[in-house]
């Protein structure tokens, strides 16, 4: 048979079989990456050349147990495999991942797909895994007990892929005329069978997973585990901070060049402040986020390959259950401090609806990257810079203050959402633990390319739309001679109205102004600061005043405190609230999360403001 | 007995579980990965603060992590 016949083959099998390096090592860096119409999984699709010169499509399906699904994941897995999938097209040959050294758990899955009577072929995978605990196995023996080809594979050293390239393409001269009655066995008969089989493959088994205990015994250690944990998350801040400054300068320093030039060789007028003060300014202002996202991400990323981060959610597993969340949370949680979009993407993970959705709706109140430079401008500017203890700074604490604000803020709403909307029963943690291996750097790197482009590609979109939409507010009707362009404008107008509302929380009216331009990134309301008072400076002296000594002048003690506040709980980010209506399928929850947000933020900015005014500060 | 009595590597054998007092979902991950009567376990370490809640469960050469609750509705015997 020629390779013609193939055209679309899918990888299927456990978690933690492999299955992503295999599939990163069988396609390259050419990867597709969409999501399938409908629900809130990824399809990963990539490029796979034939040793006879063709080339398949090659689709890396969710990780499953069954083909009885537990998770939406796991749905579109059976669906996909049976060719349910709606304008998905059954795969001509399945690709069969399997653990060497967990052969006879893999087999319970590999059996139900074997039996389906597809041209199939086995990936006996991470088989250096399986002889360094000590496993001797014998493909021939397994491939006779299943009756399909078995090739022993090393995803991540590349080895085995040329044989298993050649059985995937010779899969469609095999013959399957009488498999179809194992489909018909129960979980419990099937799982007898796997251990029978993986008996009768295994030729020698010595010893035990020796380093994997061993690394538990450390990091699952009932108190040195939380240790290490809350030591390593503290490195990972550091990095995030201290590492990215250098990059961010880069960019910012990109961008200022791009506008200088767009500056210099357009002349005054439309074009030129749309592409400078819209579309430049307001997608650099998310770009400049590319280098610390990169850095929490390269860290996910191998705690992830790593086998670690399962055991980040069983040590932090506790703790969430005290809230009504799950272990599982804290993985997309982690994520949100760089920033809510990734995190709330990474959410998909967890499997009890309530709980993701839970997860969704606090995820913005772990204070993101772009707080940072709102928090910085206002502590610099209000909190003086004296030593509570020795090491610890009075403007550090605020600010370490304010990151734990949001957590307990997070961990209360957790606690009132499980009991109102988002209420059930408890839910459980159910995980694998993955035996730890050294994150290949390749697949590291394809990981971290793949989540800068989606985070650059879809906040990229949102944020230019919403750019286009506020420039427009600001710049229209133009302002009368004398008159101040931002108050001539729909903002301005806009701004005024809201002062109504957000006087009695100690807000001036610049304030109203800078939190509407803030709803496409939060990071905008320093800029907007900065602007407002540019624009009402009466001569060059006054414009050429800092913001910080504009801030100390014009605003008082208790309306800095009620910003800050503000800030950790308002909803200023309009890709979160759209990633929020992707991830739950509708605009309820978002606007829920908005509605619930804001009101939090109106009562934490007033209850500071009326705080620190009556304690006369 | 119940699994959630054992002690740190008793090798035991699932002897029955109560699946009625679990959440269907939970029930049948837990059969999918092999935590079903007839299986031989031990408890590989157990989890940080009182209530020694969550429970990391050896089943064959895999790791898996439990609550407390699932440990609950299994009955072991010592092997």
């Amino acid at each position: 048979m020629s390779d013609t016949q193939l055209r679309k083959v899918a990888l299927v099998g456990n978690p933690n079989a492999g299955k992503s390096a295999l599939f990163n090592a069988l396609t390259g860096a050419r990867q597709k990456i969409a999501n399938y119409p409908g629900v809130t999984v990824e399809r990963k699709a990539g490029r796979m050349a034939l040793p006879g010169g063709g080339a398949v499509e090659l689709v890396d399906l969710p990780g499953s147990y069954s083909l009885d699904p537990s998770s939406p994941d796991e749905e579109v897995t059976r669906q996909v495999v049976q060719g349910e999938f709606p304008g998905e097209d059954a795969p001509d040959a399945l690709v069969v991942v399997v653990d060497a050294a967990n052969l006879e758990q893999h087999l319970v899955f590999a059996q139900e797909l074997v039996a389906l009577g597809r041209p199939t072929v086995v990936a006996l995978n991470m088989i250096d895994l399986a002889e360094r605990d000590g496993l001797m196995i014998d493909a021939g023996a397994l491939s006779d007990a299943l009756g399909v080809p078995v090739v022993p594979t090393v995803a991540v050293r590349r080895r085995g892929l040329d044989e298993l390239t050649k059985a995937i393409e010779g899969a469609g001269s095999q013959d399957f005329g009488q498999r179809h009655a194992v489909a018909e066995l129960t979980m419990t008969e099937r799982r007898l069978a796997a251990r029978n089989i993986a008996k009768g493959a295994i030729i020698s088994e010595s010893g035990e997973h020796r380093l994997h205990a061993s690394l538990d015994k450390v990091l699952l250690h009932p108190w040195l585990g939380p240790v290490i944990l809350f030591g390593l998350l503290f490195v990972v801040f550091q990095a995030v901070f201290a590492w990215a400054d250098p990059f961010i300068g880069l960019i910012e320093g990109a961008i200022e060049g791009v506008s200088a030039g767009v500056e210099a060789s357009l002349a005054e007028g439309f074009v030129r402040e749309f592409l400078v003060q819209g579309v430049l300014a307001g997608v650099g202002s998310v770009v400049v986020f590319l280098p610390q996202i990169i850095i929490l991400f390269a860290f996910i990323l191998a705690m992830e390959q790593s086998g670690y981060m399962a055991r980040a959610a069983f040590l932090m597993d506790r703790m969430m259950a005290s809230v009504g969340l799950s272990g599982r949370s804290f993985i997309p949680l982690l994520s949100s401090f760089a920033c809510a979009i990734p995190g709330i993407m990474a959410t998909r993970s967890i499997a009890d609806p309530k709980d993701r959705l839970t997860t969704i709706l606090i995820a913005p109140l772990m204070t993101c990257s772009a707080r940072l430079p709102v928090y910085a401008i206002i502590i610099a500017a209000f909190i003086p810079n004296t030593m509570v203890a020795p090491f610890v700074g009075l403007q550090g604490l605020v600010l370490f203050g304010l990151y734990v604000f949001g957590i307990i803020g997070a961990m209360i709403v957790a606690l009132v959402l499980r009991r109102t909307v988002t209420k059930g029963a408890a839910s459980g943690f159910i995980m694998e633990l993955p035996r730890y291996q050294l994150p290949p750097i390749r697949d590291l790197l394809i990981g971290l390319w793949q989540r800068a482009w989606v985070f650059l590609r879809r906040a990229g979109t949102i944020i230019f739309a919403a750019t286009i939409a506020l420039w427009v507010l600001l710049s229209f009707p133009e302002a009368e001679p004398g008159e101040s362009q931002l108050d001539a404008s729909i903002a301005g107008q806009v701004a005024d109205g809201m002062h109504v509302v957000l006087a009695p929380i100690g807000f001036n009216r610049e304030i109203s102004l800078a939190i509407i331009p803030a709803m496409a990134a939060r990071e905008v309301a320093v800029s907007a600061l900065a602007t407002t008072y540019a624009v009402e400076a009466e001569d060059e002296e006054a414009e050429a005043e800092g913001l910080t000594e504009r801030l100390q002048a014009g605003w008082s003690l208790p309306t800095a405190l009620a910003f800050l506040a503000w800030f950790v709980f308002a909803p200023q980010c309009i890709s979160t609230i759209a990633v929020a209506r992707r991830e739950t399928n509708g605009w309820k929850w978002p606007i829920v999360m908005v509605v619930y947000l804001f009101a939090l933020a109106y009562v934490a900015a007033g209850a500071t403001y009326w705080g620190a005014t009556a304690l006369g500060l | 007995m119940t699994l959630d009595m054992l002690e740190p590597l008793d090798r035991a054998e699932i002897t029955s579980v109560n699946w009625d007092s679990l959440a269907p979902e939970e029930a049948k991950r837990l059969r999918a990965l092999g935590i079903d009567e007839g299986a031989r376990i031990a408890i590989a370490h157990r989890g940080v603060f009182i209530g020694k809640d969550p429970i990391a469960l050896m089943v064959g050469r895999m790791n898996v992590a439990i609550r407390r609750v699932h440990a609950r509705a299994m009955s072991v015997k010592l092997v």
